[in-house]
């Protein structure tokens, strides 16, 4: 899927979840990925941050860095 | 059998019992009854013609007259309470005489061929035979009105009763009738004397289902005759979920008749349930499967096997070719629950993926998200009866006039009892001001500013004192509570800082939220206009913090509900049609939950979510994507960006449209299956109150097979084993494996009529209410809900802003209501404008106007009218010429992934007629909808 509008997807998530601090925003983030993200796009956004993350903010990048480390929970 | 509901005379009491004596016979009645109504609940008869159980007492007929014992003359029986030792005569000498005197007057006024119904059971009650005034004035020259499709106006047969007139203010809350003139000058008029059609009326049929004569009449019933047998079932139109009578001669429908007895509307209906349902013998309606190898060939008429089987093997070659994930489903609101769950568990067990969405992804996805996040249950809080005991309605993002009418009659009811009512939204609804209703508080907030103004509520309802501390306390995570208190109470969400963002005035907001914070039970309800947002999570939660932080949940008359766009938006949901959520709300990731399938299934679940209907498109643009089953939707005219919506459809190699109609998104498809209407369907609902409830079919399915039948060849053709012979198999699975639908079936459903879920062990007759003794979720949580702007801005290119809604005559994409004659009211989308904004660019009322934004652009005609602020313009979505959608973007919510339809930048400009995409896209749609024809044999 288009890279960036993943990006922008991710980023608009951690918008929502910048309130609470940003560890906290952080863990928001990356539950929510795993919860409602089919693994291609998690796949996907993996790979915009191998390609330098180019575009995701701070906390996004950091929570799909540990999608990254962790691609399944479940 | 043709059923017919008793009618008791005057609405039911709940006083304490009084004891009387009616003809000799001991009877017992609760205080405020009238002795009419007693003496029918006791199965004494009482001659009427003005009185009628769903309006109270008029007392204008003269026929129920009856005799008290200690009283002096005849009083009306309608118009006299119950009391205790009242001894009560109904039949004498006397009262004959009385009556026959009057009704001798009615008759002759009354044209012979006429006497029927009601007239002729009271003439024949009063033994009136011969009428002594023949020869003087009458009105039986009177001129018919015609003027509406769906019903005539005949003064000759009236009576003057004051029936509909009363039924148009009690029932409806229109007031568009009344009596004009004095004496036997006396007549019935819509508005100023206008044709009903031009009038102030609604046509939501009270008047004509309230006539005990045949001056109002439904053509229908006038053109086929009475009925010979009635069903009683669930209307197919919004999500309250209107409960009819569907009279039938032979395999035709006579007419649709509200049940009284119907717990979501009472005996109410309007325009669309009770009179649109023309559409399911229109003569465009798709009977025969049909296939194609590319949607540039015409269509082939084949066997069901046939297309079945073409079907099945494209979606396996594809995974073959492509994946397991290469393929999806999406399941419909406006089909059965026992529809959507076989297309979910198709999708699941048979395909093997989780890549199942359903409409509600375009509207109420949000309300899941956010109910369940704050209270722990995607649903509404209410039962449609609570708003009877609400002192405060908050309306926000909703049209319930237009879109949900028959509930908003109950509330107009409540609000003309004193209610108070705050209406949030960017247009001035038509409850703003209505007759003898007046909104408290209009905040006519800028599209987008959602979620900032409920902060702004939050922040005066927290800094000036007004929480429900005790509430919090009890029911809430106080901690959580504490954190949300003090980011509210940030002076970024002040309403001095928020009157900014939003245009709504400081002391607006700060009345607004005084009132709801302190006037007692306080009930929110909201529509798209709060969900279909890039913020439409954040504002769901922002309401139920509002109704946490001040106590408005967990007993009758307050709470938070959202009132559903479709029939079965809360069933589609209920039933497990997201990608990352089973029955009941369960994701998929839950070990427990899916071994509960696995092992009635038979199969292994994915444990991770699938794409929602969005990323399957983003998905098939990209290639990964190659194939969809679609039930009842119509994608490419009802999601955003048709551009990309077409070319999402156009990428894929196997497109199965199960639908009435060669729809839009039919244009894209390989595979045609013909799907049932609602009277051809056997199954249940569930409306916006979690009320369950029983569609039956009122004639076989014309197309040779149900819905869910279909869907279960597919998926025998695709090797996953499907046996249900009834729907109630269905729904016993679902009860088997659904802890919140464990006590439904379809025995339980025809002995209560509906329950509202959860039902279970702890609540075997449903639940009215939710979060009574608690949160479902245990403790409710506060969320913080920081305000995002949009994307989506305006700008030089761009200056206004479009919103989008539906209007009363039409539903959705139209494609139901289009083909009835609905479209008298609404024949083609109009795009609303203000007076200042049309001057700046030239324009005047009805000039074709382009409409323009960076997705895209349409042509329509203008509608000039404050109804909309400057700087906003609104359109309807009903008509595929339009095609309103080509406009919208892409943006959507951040949770959901739920459109932003309600918030797109354009630019408007006169225009001489449709764009050449519109010309190109109905040109495309006329070849794609060609179908072959068959050779001579």
């Amino acid at each position: 899927m288009e890279a960036n509008r993943l990006t922008a997807m991710a980023n608009q998530i951690g918008l929502f979840f910048r309130a609470r601090g940003d560890a906290a925003a952080v863990d928001g983030i990356e539950d929510h990925l795993r919860k409602f993200w089919d693994p291609r796009m998690r796949r996907e956004i993996i790979a915009v941050l191998d390609t330098g993350g180019g575009g995701l903010d701070t906390n996004a990048r950091e929570a799909v860095a540990r999608l990254k480390n962790v691609p399944n929970r479940a | 059998m043709l059923m017919i509901e008793r009618d008791l005379g005057t609405p039911a009491a709940n006083g304490k019992v009084v004891n009387l004596t009616i003809d000799g016979r001991p009877v017992t009645a609760p205080d405020g009854a009238s002795l009419m109504r007693a003496a029918l609940e006791a199965g004494i008869e009482v001659p009427k013609l003005c009185a009628t159980d769903t309006l109270g007492a008029f007392g204008s007929c003269r026929l129920c007259l009856v005799e008290i014992e200690g009283r002096n003359g005849t009083p009306a029986s309608c118009t006299t309470p119950v009391a205790e030792g009242m001894v009560v005569t109904t039949q004498s000498e006397r009262l004959g005489r009385l009556r026959h005197g009057v009704m001798e007057l009615y008759l002759s006024d009354h044209a012979p061929d006429a006497i029927k119904g009601e007239v002729a059971e009271a003439a024949s009650r009063a033994g009136v035979t011969h009428v002594r005034y023949a020869d003087g004035n009458s009105h039986l020259d009177s001129e018919a009105d015609c003027s509406n499709p769906y019903f005539t106006f005949n003064p000759a047969s009236c009576i003057v009763c004051s029936r509909c007139v009363r039924a148009c203010d009690e029932v409806q809350g229109t007031l568009a009738l009344t009596i004009a003139g004095r004496g036997f000058g006396s007549h019935v008029v819509a508005s100023e004397a206008q044709p009903f059609l031009e009038s102030e009326c609604v046509s939501c049929g009270a008047c004509v289902q309230a006539c005990p004569t045949d001056a109002l009449i439904e053509k229908s019933l006038a053109a086929l005759g009475p009925a010979e047998s009635s069903t009683v079932t669930t209307c197919a139109y919004c999500g309250v979920g209107c409960t009819f009578r569907v009279e039938m001669k032979g395999d035709q429908v006579v007419r649709m008749v509200p049940w009284k007895d119907g717990k979501a509307n009472a005996g109410h209906s309007c325009v669309k349930g009770r009179f649109a349902y023309g559409y399911a013998s229109h003569r465009e309606r798709i009977l025969e499967p049909m296939i194609r190898e590319r949607i540039s060939d015409p269509w082939r008429v084949v066997s069901w096997d046939e297309a079945i089987s073409h079907a099945a093997a494209e979606f396996r070659r594809i995974q073959a070719e492509h994946g397991r994930g290469a393929v999806g489903g999406i399941s419909s609101s406006r089909c059965t629950n026992e529809e959507t769950y076989l297309v979910q568990k198709l999708v699941r067990a048979a395909f093997g993926n989780n890549n199942i969405d359903t409409c509600a992804r375009v509207c109420h996805s949000p309300t899941g998200y956010g109910l369940k996040a704050t209270f722990g249950a995607s649903a509404g809080t209410q039962d449609f009866a609570s708003v009877d005991h609400a002192d405060v309605v908050l309306v926000i993002g909703a049209n319930p006039t237009d879109a949900h009418p028959v509930f908003a009659s109950r509330m107009k009811r409540r609000l003309r009892a004193g209610a108070k009512l705050i209406v949030i939204d960017p247009r001035g609804i038509d409850l703003v001001r209505t007759p003898h209703i007046q909104a408290e508080h209009h905040l006519a907030l800028r599209p987008g500013t959602n979620v900032a103004v409920l902060d702004a509520l939050a922040h005066v309802i927290v800094t000036e004192g007004l929480v429900d501390e005790a509430f919090v306390r009890e029911r809430c995570d106080w901690a959580a509570f504490q954190a949300w208190a003090r980011f509210v109470a940030l002076p970024v969400n002040s309403p001095e800082t928020v009157a900014v963002i939003s245009g709504v005035p400081a002391e607006d907001l700060r009345a607004a939220a005084r009132l709801y914070g302190t006037g007692g039970n306080g009930a929110i309800y909201y529509g798209l206009g709060v969900t279909e947002h890039s913020q439409g999570a954040t504002a769901v939660i922002a309401l139920a913090n509002l109704a946490m932080a001040t106590g408005n949940l967990g007993r009758t008359g307050v709470g938070v509900n959202p009132l559903r766009g479709q029939n079965n938006v809360q069933g589609a949901c209920d039933m497990g049609s997201f990608p990352h959520e089973m029955t009941g709300y369960r994701h998929v990731s839950g070990e427990a939950v899916r071994e509960t399938f696995e092992t009635l299934w038979g199969v292994h679940l994915d444990p991770e979510p699938g794409l929602r209907i969005p990323n399957m498109l983003d998905a098939a643009v990209d290639g990964s994507f190659k194939g969809l089953y679609v039930q009842g939707e119509d994608i490419l005219q009802s999601d955003p960006n048709t551009h990309h919506v077409a070319a999402g459809l156009a990428a894929m190699e196997c497109v199965v449209v199960q639908d009435l109609f060669l729809n839009e998104t039919a244009s894209y498809a390989h595979v045609f299956l013909p799907g049932c209407s609602f009277l051809e369907k056997d199954g249940t609902f569930t409306n916006a109150e979690r009320r369950i409830q029983r569609v039956r079919k009122v004639m076989e399915p014309t197309n040779g097979l149900a819905d869910w039948q279909v869907t279960q060849k597919l998926s025998q053709a695709l090797g996953y084993p499907m046996d249900y012979d009834h729907p109630s198999q269905i729904m016993a699975e679902v009860a088997a494996t659904t802890p919140s639908f464990a006590g439904v079936s379809y025995d339980r459903l025809d002995l209560l009529g509906s329950v509202q879920w959860p039902c279970n062990a702890n609540a075997p007759e449903g639940t009215p209410v939710m979060h009574v003794a608690g949160f479902a979720r245990g403790l409710g949580e506060f969320i913080l809900t920081e305000y995002i702007a949009t994307e989506e801005k305006t700008g030089p290119r761009f200056p206004l802003l479009l919103t989008t809604g539906r209007i009363l005559s039409q539903y959705n994409v139209g494609a139901q209501t289009r083909r009835t004659d609905n479209v008298v009211w609404h024949q083609e989308d109009r795009l609303e404008i203000h007076p200042h904004d049309a001057q700046d660019r030239g324009i005047t009322d009805g000039d074709w106007v382009r409409l323009a934004s960076r997705a895209g652009e349409t042509t329509l005609r203008a509608l000039i009218t404050e109804r909309v602020a400057p700087g906003v313009v609104y359109t309807t979505f009903h008509h595929p010429l339009t095609q309103a959608n080509v406009v919208t973007t892409e943006f959507s919510d951040w949770a959901t992934d739920c459109p932003e339809y309600k918030v797109t930048a354009v630019q408007v400009s006169p225009s001489n007629g449709p764009t050449q995409w519109q010309e190109a896209a109905e040109a495309q749609n006329r070849l794609a909808r060609r179908v072959q024809a068959v050779a001579a044999e």
